[in-house]
């Protein structure tokens, strides 16, 4: 395995984001500037500067042109992906904690979190294809009840989306109309990330009870339940074998004792169809936060509480091992 | 509003309860069926007295009297509960009487009591006669005709060690987790658990094998029930209301089962109450109760006056016959089956704070404190007698451990003693060698008697132990035998292994192998030490154990992570030389427990003609094991197989969507849509960098 560790944060990662060509590499943290990679060889490409809040989350545009970024400081920020260049502010009364362009990218979803008194929210903006036509206004915006929103997808030509959110529930809401279509329980705590398979007719949730979940787009049925001994941080699904990958940790506020050998934050590798655990890596120095597989499956990022974004390419013994 | 509960969104109108009133929980009565009570008419607790005299108007009130004073031996007479009707022709009493008692089975006990049983004589001339009030009824009932009794057929109760003949002899161990308990197989062979049984809301505080392993006791409210077979029927159950703790005698016949009652007033202490029941026919055989302070005696007590469980120890030996519990300067002794004092009094004892039982006849070890100009003494006395086989005083003493040998070979006394001057302790060891004529006594101590011995661990079926000491974070482990190659007697160091991260030591149960153990705070360091060769065999770790159990066979041991650790509970099992089988995570794990064996049927001579010719025995399990594995493999296999089929129906199914999804992003990004857009080319491009002529000299 080919590993390279990026030090380019001081503070614990939020998310890491692969383009759609995989070429490039986006980490978000706590610190207030957003990082581009090289995901080949690790190479920092440059930083963008002008939040003031931790970032929780990133979306990259299809042709990988702009990055969009969601911050507690309340603004959501697009930028020019190759300069570093801010384009435009979106200004919320509340902390931003997920973004997600819809499929063609005409439109822009985020989620804000509760903020003193006004309820979480879902806001539904245009983008636009010249930045100067952006206009801050959303075109459709409703709240939530109690229970922070963690993730949003587009989901059904973009004509619903999904939420995942704290006491491990998920929300399907009709973007036109803001109303709330179904609400399961699918978890027993909250859910930290949520990701999509690569077809689109799945997601993998990863939750404080220690399991993650392979659950159905269109039902929310549960499909698969991968269990492990502490919490689970976030999952990703391979786009290449049936295979997911989670990580996670013992908050690091909880753990007392160091652990017998440092590194003992792994990213576990669980077989997607026989639920069963086939491989960890280890090297993180604290929980593991964000997980993401490469778009061609060959190589997967995780990023850690510890600051550190620790980029995997496979060995030849990933592809040719056959599982049993 | 009550904090907590969303009142506002809440119709009681609405509210559906679970249908029937046992809450989706099975309730383990309803297979018993209560028997039809005979007698439906409610005289019940009536009988009739006859052949009473026949007493005129005016000795009426006198023979009422008598009749009363008769009933009322039997039981509490009900307000007007005897009528005796007088004949209105002839004036006189009708000669029978109807008693009606407060209590049904004070009329059953009646009836069986031989004072009344074959009738009273009153008098010279009447002898009085009782039956039941229904009892006419019933023999009226009586048919005419003989109807023979129909067969019940012989239902064939399970065999109770059934797991014992396990076909690939794995053993069981049981899981208590959440609010679950499953009873597995230990597979070690093919690396996994197999569950046995399983179930939900088994017992409301712990479970309990028996030791032998024949039962598993759950707890109640209503007191503890015993389980077993290979189905885990229900056996047997025992009424003591909030039971707090139980214990079996060695082989199982009767158990034990305790309460602590909260004291009446401020000033009494709390009462504790010992129950003793037969396992098999669930009767109540004795009692013990009393404050607690009688019963929390010298080693039995623990902090604050607790009482320390077990109380009453069992003699050792093939059958159970002895069990003993201390009092104050007293070891009270009592003798099954009745259950009474042994010899009708207790042994008399000083001073002693602590006893044990040797674990394989009934010898009784026993230590007395100073007492005045007493020296401390250890005692070891052999019952019934109660001959003094041997004893030992000893000055200066400040604590004594008694460690029996788990086959009563030995008996190992720890002996702290005040040095001169009474700042710290030396340690010694007095070692009685119980099995050999006149019981001879070795001493020993440690190279430094002044550090402190943190543990101390016989070898089962051995004639070796171990002992833990160390003043420091990482303490020492030292062997020592007993008997030399020639079966001399005499304590020989063996091995001292230095600076080891170890707070725990477990034998295993068949003696030779050790695993020292770092739980805990150590993080769960392990290391399988062989004894017989002094090497270890593995290290290991896992992390966070917090405890070690080896299964009764000496092949497996189990590490178990419990819920003490907030995260990663779970079980690991190794093979006796340290290699990982596998694990299972279990979270909220709160205890594991292998299931005991019987000892051993074979005589010693057989047993070790066995070990003598392992190779042949050996080699017609082996090709057995071949088969299984190769079995297993295919089974595991099918599973998977039947796993991908499943998600392969999955997927089909979501095709339609995923196309649909897809054609729309095709339209919305049309010409910038490509699936695979690029692809990465290695070209070899040569370029020229430098040209240099350069003359070559051939002179």
């Amino acid at each position: 395995m080919r590993p390279y560790l990026l030090k380019g944060h001081e503070r614990p990662l939020t998310q890491v984001k692969y383009n759609r060509e995989g070429d490039l590499l986006v980490s978000c943290a706590k610190d207030h500037q957003p990082c581009l990679w090289s995901s080949e060889d690790g190479r920092r490409i440059g930083t963008y500067e002008g939040h003031n809040g931790a970032i929780w989350t990133c979306d990259i545009t299809w042709e990988s042109d702009r990055l969009i970024t969601g911050s507690g400081d309340q603004t959501i920020r697009i930028w020019d992906l190759p300069t570093g260049k801010e384009l435009f502010q979106i200004r919320h009364g509340e902390p931003c904690r997920a973004v997600k362009l819809s499929a063609g990218e005409r439109f822009l979803a985020a989620t804000t979190d509760a903020f003193i008194e006004s309820p979480p929210g879902i806001h539904i903006y245009n983008f636009a294809e010249n930045v100067e036509d952006q206009r801050s206004t959303p075109v459709n915006a409703w709240t939530v009840p109690k229970g922070r929103i963690t993730r949003i997808f587009w989901t059904d030509c973009n004509r619903k989306v999904i939420t995942s959110h704290d006491y491990g529930i998920l929300r399907r809401w009709d973007v036109e109309t803001g109303q709330m279509l179904q609400e399961v329980q699918v978890h027993e705590d909250a859910i930290q990330d949520m990701q999509m398979s690569p077809d689109e007719t799945h997601v993998i949730t990863a939750s404080l009870d220690k399991t993650a979940r392979l659950i159905d787009i269109e039902t929310f049925t549960v499909l698969k339940v991968y269990k492990t001994g502490r919490f689970v941080q976030s999952a990703a699904i391979s786009p290449l074998f049936d295979h997911v990958l989670m990580g996670g940790g013992q908050d690091a506020s909880q753990v007392t004792t160091t652990a017998a050998g440092a590194g003992g934050f792994e990213a576990r590798f669980f077989h997607k169809v026989f639920q069963e655990e086939f491989g960890r890596v280890r090297g993180h120095f604290g929980p593991v936060n964000t997980v993401a597989f490469h778009p061609s499956g060959r190589s997967f990022t995780t990023g850690g509480e510890d600051g550190y974004v620790r980029l995997h390419h496979m060995d030849l013994d990933y592809f040719t091992t056959k599982f049993f | 509003m009550p904090p907590g509960f969303p009142f506002e969104n809440f119709e009681l109108e609405e509210l559906i309860l679970p249908s029937g009133d046992d809450m989706g929980i099975r309730s383990d009565d309803d297979d018993i069926k209560e028997e039809d009570i005979q007698t439906q008419s409610g005289f019940g607790s009536c009988l009739v007295i006859q052949n009473l005299p026949k007493a005129p108007e005016e000795k009426y009130e006198k023979l009422m009297t008598v009749v009363r004073t008769i009933a009322s031996n039997m039981g509490d007479v009900r307000e007007n509960g005897i009528y005796m009707p007088l004949d209105d022709a002839t004036k006189l009493t009708k000669g029978f009487a109807f008693v009606e008692l407060t209590r049904k089975e004070d009329v059953d006990a009646a009836l069986l009591n031989e004072r009344f049983a074959n009738g009273y004589q009153l008098d010279k001339n009447h002898k009085l006669s009782f039956c039941r009030f229904d009892d006419f009824d019933k023999y009226a009932k009586v048919p005419y005709e003989y109807v023979p009794l129909e067969q019940v057929p012989y239902k064939q109760p399970e065999n109770l060690h059934s797991w014992l003949a396990d076909k690939l002899g794995r053993d069981q161990y049981v899981l208590r987790f959440g609010d679950n308990t499953v009873v597995c197989f230990n597979d070690g062979k093919r690396s996994r658990a197999e569950v046995a049984f399983q179930r939900e809301y088994w017992t409301e505080s712990f479970v309990q094998w028996s030791p032998q392993g024949t039962m598993l006791s759950t707890m109640h409210r209503q007191g503890m029930a015993v389980w077993g077979g290979p189905s885990f029927a229900r056996l047997n159950r025992f009424a003591h209301p909030n039971v707090r703790l139980i214990d079996f005698s060695p082989n199982e016949k009767y158990i034990l089962s305790y309460t602590s009652h909260e004291p009446v007033t401020a000033r009494d202490s709390y009462t504790i109450l010992i129950n003793i029941w037969d396992v098999r026919s669930g009767k109540l055989l004795r009692k013990f109760e009393g404050p607690v302070d009688e019963y929390a005696v010298g080693s039995s007590a623990g902090p604050n006056g607790a009482l320390k469980w077990p109380v009453f120890k069992w003699a050792g030996g093939r059958d159970d016959l002895y069990y003993a519990r201390l009092g104050r300067g007293r070891i009270s002794i009592f003798e099954c089956p009745h259950m009474g004092l042994l010899g009708k009094e207790s042994l008399k004892l000083d001073g002693v704070q602590d006893f044990e039982w040797s674990p394989s006849e009934p010898l009784l070890a026993a230590y007395s404190a100073e007492q005045g100009n007493q020296p401390a003494r250890i005692v070891l006395i052999k019952l019934p007698e109660r001959t003094e086989i041997r004893q030992k005083n000893m000055l200066n003493v400040s604590d004594v451990k008694l460690y029996w040998h788990p086959q009563g070979t030995y008996l190992a006394v720890k002996v702290e003693a005040w040095t001169k001057t009474k700042k710290s302790t030396t340690t010694s060891f007095q070692i009685f060698c119980v099995k050999d004529k006149d019981v001879p006594l070795e001493v020993f101590e440690l190279k430094n008697n002044k550090e402190r011995v943190l543990n101390f661990a016989w070898e089962p079926k051995g004639h070796r132990f171990a002992v833990v000491h160390g003043d420091g974070p990482r303490p020492s482990i030292s062997f020592f035998t007993m008997r030399d190659e020639k079966s001399r007697l005499g304590v020989r160091e063996l091995k001292l292994l230095d600076n080891r991260a170890c707070n725990a030591i477990s034998w295993s149960p068949q003696g030779r192998n050790i695993v020292l153990a770092g739980l805990k705070n150590f993080n769960g360091q392990l290391e399988f030490f062989n004894v017989d060769e002094m090497e270890t065999m593995a290290t290991a770790e896992h992390f966070m154990a917090t405890d070690v159990e080896w299964d009764p066979t000496g092949r497996y041991v189990a590490t178990i992570v419990s819920h003490v650790q907030q995260m990663e509970n779970g079980v690991n099992v190794w093979s006796f030389a340290g290699r990982l089988l596998y694990s299972t995570q279990r979270d909220k794990l709160y205890q594991f427990s292998w299931r005991p064996r019987m000892p051993s049927l074979l005589p010693p001579e057989k047993e070790a003609e066995i070990a003598k010719n392992l190779k042949q025995y050996s080699k017609r399990y082996d090709e057995e094991d071949e088969q299984l594995i190769m079995q297993a493999d295919a089974d595991v296999l099918h599973e998977r197989q039947r796993a991908l089929d499943d998600w392969k129906v999955y997927v089909e199914s979501r095709r339609d969507y995923a196309a649909l999804q897809l054609d729309f992003k095709r339209e919305l990004y049309r010409h910038r849509f490509a699936e695979k857009e690029f692809r990465i080319e290695k070209v070899l491009v040569e370029q020229v960098v430098d040209v240099k002529e350069e003359p070559y000299n051939t002179k």
